[in-house]
């Protein structure tokens, strides 16, 4: 087996509140082959946003290690790329200029011209083309996202992070958006990891479903996805998919302590 | 921009003069208790060159005042709104000495730099003004949504580079509302210093003679002079606005 590119070895992590240490991660396992893609779901509050930051090197865990392409994290690199629920956009800014942001930061050997003609393209590719030159005030919450996940790729990143990027989208728009991930992943091939709420979304987007228990959260299931590549929406209404919902939602019953743990073991 | 940008405006101000000419005439006031918008006229051009000199100290002190309220308000600002600690110990401070009549420290400045007449009249233009630009960048900094900085941090973005790309120009819609407020405060810093410690100089030394001489139309002259200048500079702000913050502003829908 070759080595995972994501690869998170039993991270404990602990907030600390007025009301003493809040254990959000306990024992959390999580490891993601190069170009895979794994979607993280769980009950609301269980860390799946710390596990984010710990990823992106922007926080340290208390215990435990995480592994980015062979390399110890132990801050921020910018081999990583980030999109978030809220698709936050620099209102001052073009959405040109707002995808070119990252490549600002990171060096790279790219001229001026090949930053933008390669913002451009990643803008066309998600549906944006004649935007670029829009402030992102003039766009609707889908197309900002789209133009966040731009943003996100637009430096290449080894590893992308998304949490909960479609969550405060209307479910049609939500789907156009599964179908430009895909879309994207097929030209701009990335390993990734989905936090999610949705677990239809999990299923169409993902190669892996990674179920959280409640806080403090361990990996509590992990399920091979039975669909690969890229996919249609039909493919979500197949007897197989309603098998993996079914099991993905006892699992989330199991995390939330609605159902009882023993049928769990696996 | 149309006429009707300008034209509004200047209409609103000639109706409000006809009224007040109204006012006056209806109920037969004597120019000391109100005076007229038609009494005003010949004070004007009676001591057009003293309105020209004074309202020219005025003018400068007020902006000199200004300039010193954005500089140390954006700074203290800065602090407070990057540092959770200074914003403890700093709003207190703030705000209590925010609190004090600035009537009250008058007196004590001009006590302490005695004779230091522009210095003084500055002092008290940039104490009264600098309070609601420092509040306003501290808080637009420190709303700052953690995505923002996440999305650069996670690129290995330095505190400064977050800081210069993104939270400063996040926070100047906030500076241009508070620079606006600082900019009538400070007009009346500037004049609380001229009536208050008279020394020969400014709008408010020529309030002050009017007084004296109980020339009422030359005080209300005066006040309509301080008016025009605090839009006046006014709208300048809000140019400046334009081109720095214009893309706040939504287009008309």
């Amino acid at each position: 087996m070759h080595r995972p590119l994501i690869d998170i070895k039993g991270v404990r992590h602990a907030y600390q509140t007025q009301s003493g240490p809040l254990q959000v991660l306990d024992g959390l396992q999580l490891s993601v082959p190069d170009g895979g893609f794994s979607a993280v779901v769980g009950p609301s509050g269980c860390g799946k946003s710390t596990l984010t930051r710990l990823i992106a090197g922007l926080m340290k865990p208390d215990d435990g290690e995480v592994w980015l392409n062979g390399d110890l994290v132990t801050g921020p690199k910018s081999i990583v790329g980030m999109a978030f629920q809220n698709p936050v956009m620099l209102e001052w800014r073009t959405i040109l200029q707002n995808v070119m942001l990252p490549l600002e930061i990171v060096s790279t050997n790219m001229s001026k011209r090949e930053k933008e003609d390669r913002a451009l393209h990643l803008l066309a590719l998600v549906g944006l083309e004649g935007f670029e030159d829009k402030r992102p005030s003039e766009l609707s919450g889908g197309m900002r996202q789209r133009a966040s996940l731009c943003r996100a790729i637009v430096h290449k990143p080894e590893v992308l992070i998304l949490d909960e990027p479609f969550a405060a989208l209307d479910a049609f728009t939500r789907e156009d958006l599964w179908q430009t991930m895909h879309a994207v992943k097929a030209e701009e091939p990335f390993t990734g990891v989905l936090i999610t709420h949705d677990l239809r979304e999990a299923i169409f987007l993902s190669d892996e479903v990674v179920v959280l228990s409640g806080r403090p959260a361990r990996t509590q299931y992990v399920m091979e996805v039975h669909l690969k590549g890229p996919r249609d929406i039909e493919h979500l209404y197949t007897p197989k998919s309603a098998d993996a919902l079914n099991i993905l939602r006892h699992q989330i019953q199991i995390a939330q302590g609605r159902a009882p743990a023993e049928e769990a073991a696996q | 921009m149309s006429w009707k940008k300008v034209a509004v405006p200047v209409a609103a101000l000639i109706i409000f003069g006809f009224f007040w000419e109204l006012l006056v005439w209806v109920n037969g006031w004597p120019n000391y208790k109100m005076a007229s918008p038609s009494d005003l006229w010949p004070a004007f051009w009676k001591f057009r060159w003293l309105f020209l000199e004074y309202g020219w100290d005025t003018f400068w002190r007020t902006v000199a005042g200004l300039v010193l309220a954005v500089l140390c308000g954006v700074f203290l600002g800065m602090i407070m709104g990057l540092s959770r600690i200074m914003r403890d110990a700093l709003y207190p401070l703030l705000v209590g000495f925010n609190a004090i009549p600035k009537a009250t420290v008058v007196p004590i400045i001009a006590l302490l730099f005695v004779g230091q007449h522009d210095m003084n009249t500055i002092l008290i233009a940039f104490l009264i003004s600098f309070f609601p630009i420092a509040v306003s960048v501290s808080i637009g900094l420190s709303t700052l949504e953690p995505e923002y900085r996440d999305i650069l941090a996670s690129l290995g973005a330095s505190r400064f580079t977050i800081f210069w790309k993104i939270a400063l120009p996040k926070t100047l819609p906030e500076f241009f509302g508070a620079l606006k407020v600082a900019v009538t405060l400070a007009f009346i810093g500037t004049n609380l210093m001229e009536i208050v410690e008279p020394h020969g100089r400014g709008l408010g030394h020529l309030f002050d003679s009017g007084k004296i001489s109980a020339d009422y139309p030359l005080m209300f002259a005066v006040l309509i002079a301080l008016a025009l200048m605090g839009i006046l500079l006014y709208y300048v702000v809000v140019a400046i606005e334009k081109v720095f913050a214009g893309w706040a502003e939504r287009a008309p829908t």
